[in-house]
């Protein structure tokens, strides 16, 4: 079983009577020749390696490689314990894990690169909160990475997931696709309604250039990891709700692609501009002197 | 084009912050180590491009030095690789290349020595989501991606060399995925790079060796 667009895998699933993931798996099994088991073992892996880059800079912060990060997690955690959360619980605990991982992995500690180091977060911020804000199992997680994969497959395949290319939307705009369809599908919603979120955050996302500040994945790629949160579960509740769209995932995945590609030169993780140019980027950067 | 796994996209399980700077370079650092076989002396790193100009605070250093010595990318030896090859011995430097627009901006050479005296040069590019390929080995230009059980035989440029490797593929029942020859000119030096779905077997290298016009066979495991 194999598919190379959206389209394709809604047909997978239909002719199936199947999720997403149940499709991602089988496709896992037949092309790599590997046994259930050994995908379930090395996703759960994965699983374990998000978990704990998610939540241990809430205990213990550490400061990033190039100092431009660190602490961040704790104080965000801090603020929803106090009660003083305006943006609910899932939300609230979905931003504190991306912006953990973030600084994790600014730090060179253990991630899992979803589908980047640099948008690592949006993903375990997403499902992870979701998991504990409505008790479900880590089976069931799986299912939910295996979801978000197909997506970020259909990326890597038809688009691209580098900033270098495409910009922050491919990166962040990816991850936070992937997420929002992992959520669709942990919310019992239909595999079109999964595609659907993706598109709706490609479409929210679209033309985010990569500007990180001195080049590193510190800033604003922290920041912008707790938005991809938001993004993804703001997506999610739209289709859920019924709402259905008017431009399909095949279709938004190539326009981020084509702008992507007409994003300046100077916006493409080269640090020359956006972000990286201000004054304030360039007195903390100190790079070019 | 290989194809894509769920464990590409959540993957690869690695040290931060950069799946191009830092992962990629480990990979592409382990595979040249692994080229290298032998007991590894010294190594000397040059970076091009965007690896010459943030690779500090990528940590790009730490984990070059890291693949050499086989560390994987997600190995936390990586932080303290600087100190792991102190204590093994080996003599480490970095160097930055000149601009250059045709060099690919996520590029570094590798030269190694090992303890007897042989030397190996590798080239390769960091493509981006940890992806990573070798683009020279001593200078010739090849392309492969390490991502498949390899056999890289360094061979004179002769008829018969070819079929020599097919012949023992098909003996030992291997399935090629890709096979590409690459030579320095007509007659020279060449290289034979076979990337299979099927795992090397142990003394293929001694039987490759059989052929005269063979002088050199690496064998890469997954």
């Amino acid at each position: 079983m194999d598919f190379k667009s959206g389209e394709e895998l809604l047909l997978c699933c239909r002719e199936h009577h199947c999720r997403i993931s149940d499709v991602m798996r089988k496709r896992e099994e037949e092309l790599f020749e590997q046994p259930p088991d050994i995908i379930n073992d090395r996703m759960k892996k994965v699983l374990e390696i998000m978990r704990s880059s998610a939540r241990k800079p809430i205990k213990d912060p550490v400061r990033s490689m190039g100092g431009l990060i660190g602490g961040e997690a704790k104080k965000l955690s801090l603020h929803h314990e106090k009660g003083r959360s305006i943006c609910g619980s899932v939300i609230s605990r979905g931003i504190t894990y991306a912006m953990a991982v973030m600084e994790v992995n600014a730090s060179m500690g253990l991630i899992v690169a979803a589908p980047t180091a640099g948008s690592s977060g949006v993903v375990p911020g997403v499902l992870l909160s979701l998991q504990e804000e409505y008790g479900i199992s880590d089976d069931r997680i799986l299912d939910g990475l295996m979801t978000a994969g197909a997506i970020g497959y259909l990326a890597m395949r038809n688009a691209t997931v580098a900033g270098a290319v495409g910009g922050c939307q491919a990166e962040i705009g990816v991850a936070a696709a992937m997420a929002a369809a992992g959520a669709v599908e942990l919310m019992d919603g239909t595999p079109s309604q999964c595609l659907d979120a993706a598109s709706i955050v490609l479409m929210n996302m679209l033309g985010l250039v990569c500007d990180p500040v001195g080049g590193l994945v510190e800033y604003p790629c922290q920041n912008r990891n707790a938005s991809g949160v938001a993004n993804a579960i703001t997506a999610a509740e739209i289709v859920l709700s019924g709402v259905s769209e008017l431009i399909c995932f095949d279709e938004m995945l190539e326009t981020m692609y084509s702008v992507g590609k007409r994003i300046p030169y100077e916006l493409r993780e080269t640090a020359l501009g956006g972000c990286a140019a201000t004054k304030s980027a360039c007195a903390a950067c100190g790079a070019c002197k | 084009m290989a194809f894509i796994s769920v464990f590409d996209v959540l993957g690869p399980n690695m040290i931060g912050p950069s799946s191009s700077h830092t992962a990629g370079a480990c990979a592409i650092s382990r595979l040249a180590g692994k080229m290298m076989g032998k007991k590894l002396a010294s190594v000397k790193f040059i970076l091009y491009g965007s690896f010459a100009k943030t690779y500090h605070g990528h940590g790009t250093d730490k984990a070059l030095l890291g693949g050499i010595m086989g560390f994987d990318t997600d190995d936390i030896r990586i932080r303290d690789s600087f100190q792991i090859a102190k204590e093994r011995g080996i003599a480490f430097s970095f160097e930055t290349g000149e601009d250059d627009a045709d060099i690919h901006p996520n590029t570094v050479d590798i030269i190694m020595n090992d303890t007897e005296g042989r030397s190996l040069s590798i080239r390769g590019e960091s493509l981006g989501g940890g992806k990573s390929h070798i683009t020279r080995i001593n200078n010739v230009e090849v392309d492969f991606s390490g991502e498949y059980p390899s056999i890289i035989v360094v061979q004179r440029d002769r008829p018969g060399v070819v079929a020599h490797i097919t012949n023992y593929l098909s003996e030992n029942d291997i399935n090629v995925a890709f096979m590409r020859l690459f030579r320095e000119s007509k007659g020279e030096t060449a290289y034979t790079i076979v990337e299979s779905d099927d795992r090397i077997p142990e003394g293929a290298a001694q039987e490759l060796m059989k052929n005269k016009n063979i002088y050199e066979v690496m064998t890469l495991q997954m």
